[in-house]
């Protein structure tokens, strides 16, 4: 009896749980971020539904402060895909002009990332989507369920959570509540790099070292991808650097590398000794914050 | 991160991937209490396996002066508690799931806490391991708890056992306490059927044994934690078993491709096999097996593929493709272990949802046979399940499902219960063996059959039911609609209470669970009553929306008319007619609704009249009536509506 890897055995987990949402729902969606995770689940979505096309759209909240090259990369896929995409900007932000510059990065991601999600899935009416987080990313995540209620007011209550248990899921809702389903769940940060290495899969290009402008803010680096970015003159210096994570350019941290395929970037992975969501500006605040923002409405 | 790499350089890197690409995975659940050390065994593994960032280190040293219990040293268990009230407590109260790979394996853990009142989640992480971890303060020996634990992972049918004694530098590393500790663990395992089981001499604090073997203990020859979890054989039992794949989701991209996707299960397919859809009974053989990376020769347990079949026959979500050679069975009634996870009690009789597979019917349980007391593993009667309680019941489902004992094949046998209104998974079960009682109450066919026995009364038999507090008005409109209907010749029977709870029912009191059981009689009456071609009026207070529904479904779409006689508590406390609600207020009468008991008001009831207002019981009994014309149960069978 041939044994199955651990990505085959991944691989087929996420398709078994894309298959189940998809049939115990009306109207599910993929949050569609762009980043590598959301490259993976798409890469799975495609194969839990082949010959067919997943029945389901792609849904980017958007902030508009996304790199240029993320949104290049997202119409792209969408249309050598095939699926169809929606992209929701919270208009309250549009009208306001809402920036991490102005506001904070804490009223900026809570307003177009945590406001916009709700507003999307209600605009919808989606009753179940799909979002790419990893137990492995976070402790507060590392007890999330695969199937995870969100009420009417999209909040998430860690003491209201159903058990699971062998590979059965429980999607059934009431009318207004929701379930956002993790099909990454057991997935860690290597197996992601590791899936995609050997399945070739496209991913935004930030995630290669190049040479890139980039300003020191805070001690990070901060990539200046348009002319919205305030910046002193002589300020901005040529750097060869790439990306863990993506988000709002402003707010997304650059790490000097010269790691330009997959291969090195994997092996610089293995040596580093910082975690992946460091470069993530919201997560400073406290240990407890993730867990705040989740039953807040955070995705 | 991950792993002890070493030092890695360039021209490793793809033969590191190549041999990371190939690494099996390995699922399994450490059991014991916060006492054990257990969440700082965990921590030590992440620790030791170079697991834990610079950025997480630096949280951990400065929550360790903050919160640890280790005098300012590293408290690894810090690393694994998630949720910030639990960090509070300093305890684990639910399922978290931590993963570390190594060479060779990638290895999810599920980390569960050891407190009794937390059987659900113990019960919930052992569903999908295949080895356990079970933790021994090296100080205290077998206990209480190491038993419930040791029953809960045979119950649910993990096989490999890992004794962690840990805590050995508190006893000096004594090799007499750690030999005495196994021997009274295997001589406990063997009586539960735990057969396969390793011990390990331990300290998850000052890592001996873990990852490095500890010079602190000579005499011990064995392996270390780390080295066992990297070796030990855990092939899945479900490969060897014979073919499964539970139907999941029709694939019908166009009129050229019907494909069935699915997880296999068990055994392993080929093109060409002759297969059985179950329970239909269906046979044919694989034409295909599809996936988005091309057609495979071959396919086993774990896979997830699409199967086409070389007949076009009927199958939908919920069918199981089998090997026609050896088919699951098909049954509507089952024994079955029930672990239960809500806090709500089981209640007997109610119908619940229950999904196996991908198979979602409707189940009622009966009356446990016993309850296990999972500390002396004792059988003790009962008649209800409790959170955290375990039983052996009888199940009984609305219609066969494909399945085979949880003991052989685990997504075969496992299932879920749900509770119909809130939509919570309330229970576990594990299926053992079909009942053969169904198959021998065979129905007698019958040639004076519902239709005959209307005709000849010239109606159609129907439940009117009315639902609604004490003392809102129910008895006074039965009793006048049933005067009315006589008067007009018709043939009915009122069920209430009066009649009902002084015969049938006479063994049954007023705790939820009987609440139940007393509609359920009812509702089956009603259902004879209404196959014998009777109107039937059934004045119950009915407070639980379930068992209203059950009753519903027992009769036809159109035989059921629920009347929800609405009055506010204000108003039926102040009629009081029979002086229940003052008795309740003083404390003389328990569960009773509305005072200390809730009444669950129908959403959407064919008709609601609102006896705190306007209505007059006469009115009332008068819009029944003409709600049962404008239904054709008068005469229907005349008009040729039947």
């Amino acid at each position: 009896m041939r044994a199955l890897t651990h990505l085959q055995r991944l691989e087929a987990e996420s398709i078994q749980i894309f298959r189940e949402a998809v049939s115990e729902s009306e109207r599910p969606a993929m949050l569609y971020s762009v980043g590598k995770d959301s490259a993976v689940m798409l890469h799975l979505a495609i194969k839990a539904f082949a010959p067919s096309l997943p029945p389901f759209p792609l849904v980017h909240v958007d902030t508009t402060w996304k790199f240029h090259e993320m949104y290049e990369f997202r119409d792209r896929m969408a249309r050598s895909v095939g699926m169809d995409l929606l992209v929701y900007q919270n208009p309250e932000c549009v009208e306001k002009g809402i920036n991490p510059f102005d506001h904070g990065s804490a009223m900026h991601t809570d307003m177009w990332k945590t406001e916009g999600l709700k507003q999307a899935i209600d605009k919808y009416g989606f009753d179940l989507a799909f979002g790419g987080a990893r137990r492995d990313e976070e402790k507060s995540r590392a007890k999330e369920r695969v199937f995870s209620i969100r009420s009417a007011q999209h909040r998430w209550d860690p003491k209201q959570q159903r058990p699971e248990l062998w590979h059965l899921y429980n999607a059934r809702v009431r009318p207004g509540e929701s379930v956002r389903v993790f099909p990454l769940s057991n997935w860690t940060e290597l197996d992601v790099w590791q899936y995609i290495h050997i399945e070739k899969i496209p991913i935004v290009p930030l995630y290669l070292a190049a040479m890139r402008p980039v300003v020191q803010r805070n001690g990070t680096l901060i990539m200046v991808d348009d002319n919205r970015m305030p910046v002193q003159p002589g300020e901005v210096v040529e750097r060869n650097v790439r990306f863990r994570t993506l988000g709002c350019y402003p707010l997304t941290g650059a790490i000097e590398s010269t790691a330009s395929t997959l291969p090195e970037i994997i092996k610089e992975m293995l040596l580093t000794t910082s975690s992946e969501r460091q470069g993530r500006v919201i997560d400073h605040d406290s240990s407890a914050s993730m867990e705040k923002k989740k039953q807040e409405g955070y995705f | 991160m991950a792993h002890a790499t070493g030092d890695l350089s360039s021209s490793d890197i793809e033969a590191y991937l190549a041999q990371h690409e190939r690494k099996s995975m390995l699922r399994f659940i450490t059991c014991g209490s916060v006492d054990d050390g257990k969440s700082t065994l965990i921590g030590r593994l992440l620790y030791d396996s170079k697991l834990v960032f610079e950025d997480h280190l630096a949280a951990l040293e400065s929550d360790s002066k903050k919160v640890g219990t280790q005098g300012g040293e590293l408290d690894f268990a810090l690393l694994v508690d998630g949720l910030a009230a639990e960090r509070e407590q300093g305890i684990t109260i639910d399922v978290a799931y931590r993963f570390f790979s190594t060479e060779k394996r990638k290895f999810i853990v599920a980390d569960t806490p050891g407190h009794e009142q937390y059987t659900r989640n113990m019960v919930t992480g052992a569903s999908t391991a295949s080895l356990a971890v079970i933790l021994i303060d090296a100080r205290k020996g077998v206990l209480t708890q190491t038993r419930r634990h040791s029953y809960l992972v045979s119950l649910l049918g993990i096989r490999q056992i890992v004794v962690a004694v840990n805590k050995l530098d508190l006893v000096d590393y004594s090799q007499e306490t750690f030999d005495q500790i196994e021997a009274d663990y295997r001589a406990f395992a063997a009586e539960i059927g735990l057969h396969d089981i390793t011990c390990i001499p331990m300290s998850a604090l000052r890592g001996d044994n873990i990852i490095e073997t500890s010079e602190r203990m000579p005499w011990y020859s064995g392996s270390t934690l780390m080295h066992h979890l990297e070796t030990v054989d855990v092939e899945d039992v479900q490969h060897e078993g014979s073919f499964r794949m539970p139907v999941q989701w029709v694939n019908r991209p166009n009129l050229d491709f019907r494909g069935f996707s699915g997880t296999i299960v068990g055994g392993t397919v080929k093109p060409g096999d002759i297969v059985r859809v179950v329970p239909s009974g269906r046979e044919s053989s694989v034409a295909r097996i599809v996936t988005a990376d091309g057609d495979l020769n071959e396919a086993v347990a774990g896979q997830a593929v699409t199967i086409t079949l070389a007949d076009e026959i009927d199958i939908s979500r919920g069918d199981v493709i089998a090997a026609a050679s050896d088919p699951p069975g098909a049954a509507d009634q089952f024994e079955c272990h029930i672990v239960w996870m809500s806090d709500e009690p089981m209640l007997p009789g109610r119908p619940y949802l229950l999904k196996l597979g991908a198979q979602t019917v409707t189940a009622t349980v009966a009356q446990p046979k016993y309850k296990v007391n999972v500390n002396s593993l004792e059988h003790v009667a009962a008649r209800t399940l409790e959170l955290n309680e375990i039983g052996v019941c009888n199940l009984s489902l609305d219609r066969p499902v494909a399945f085979d004992p949880y003991a052989i094949n685990r997504d075969m046998g496992g299932f879920i219960l749900i509770d119909r209104y809130t939509h919570n998974t309330v229970a576990a079960g594990l299926l053992h063996f079909a009942l053969r009682r169904a198959d021998n109450v065979h129905w007698q066919a019958i040639t004076v059959d519902k239709q005959a026995r209307s005709v000849i009364k010239g109606q159609r038999g129907c439940v009117v039911w009315l639902t609604g507090l004490s003392g809102a008005g129910k008895s006074t409109i039965a009793n006048i609609v049933e005067q009315k209907l006589h008067a007009m010749g018709r043939h009915t029977y009122l069920l209430d209470g009066d009649n009902v709870r002084h015969g049938l029912n006479r063994d049954l009191g007023f705790t939820d669970a009987d609440r139940v059981e007393n509609i359920r009689r009812v509702a089956e009456v009603a259902k004879l009553m209404v196959d014998a071609g009777i109107i039937v009026i059934a004045s119950f207070i009915s407070p639980f929306k379930a068992e209203r529904q059950m009753a519903r479904e027992l009769v036809a779409e159109n035989e059921f008319i629920e009347v929800f006689v609405d009055s506010t508590l204000a108003v039926a406390e102040q009629r009081d007619t029979k002086g229940l609600y003052a008795k309740a207020r003083r404390g003389e009468l328990a569960h009773f609704t509305g005072i200390d008991s809730p009444y669950e008001a129908p959403e959407a009831p064919e008709l609601r009249i609102d006896t705190s207002r306007s209505h007059t019981a006469d009115i009332g009994a008068d819009e029944i009536v003409e709600r049962l014309r404008r239904a054709g149960v008068f005469g229907a069978l005349s008009d040729g509506a039947q």
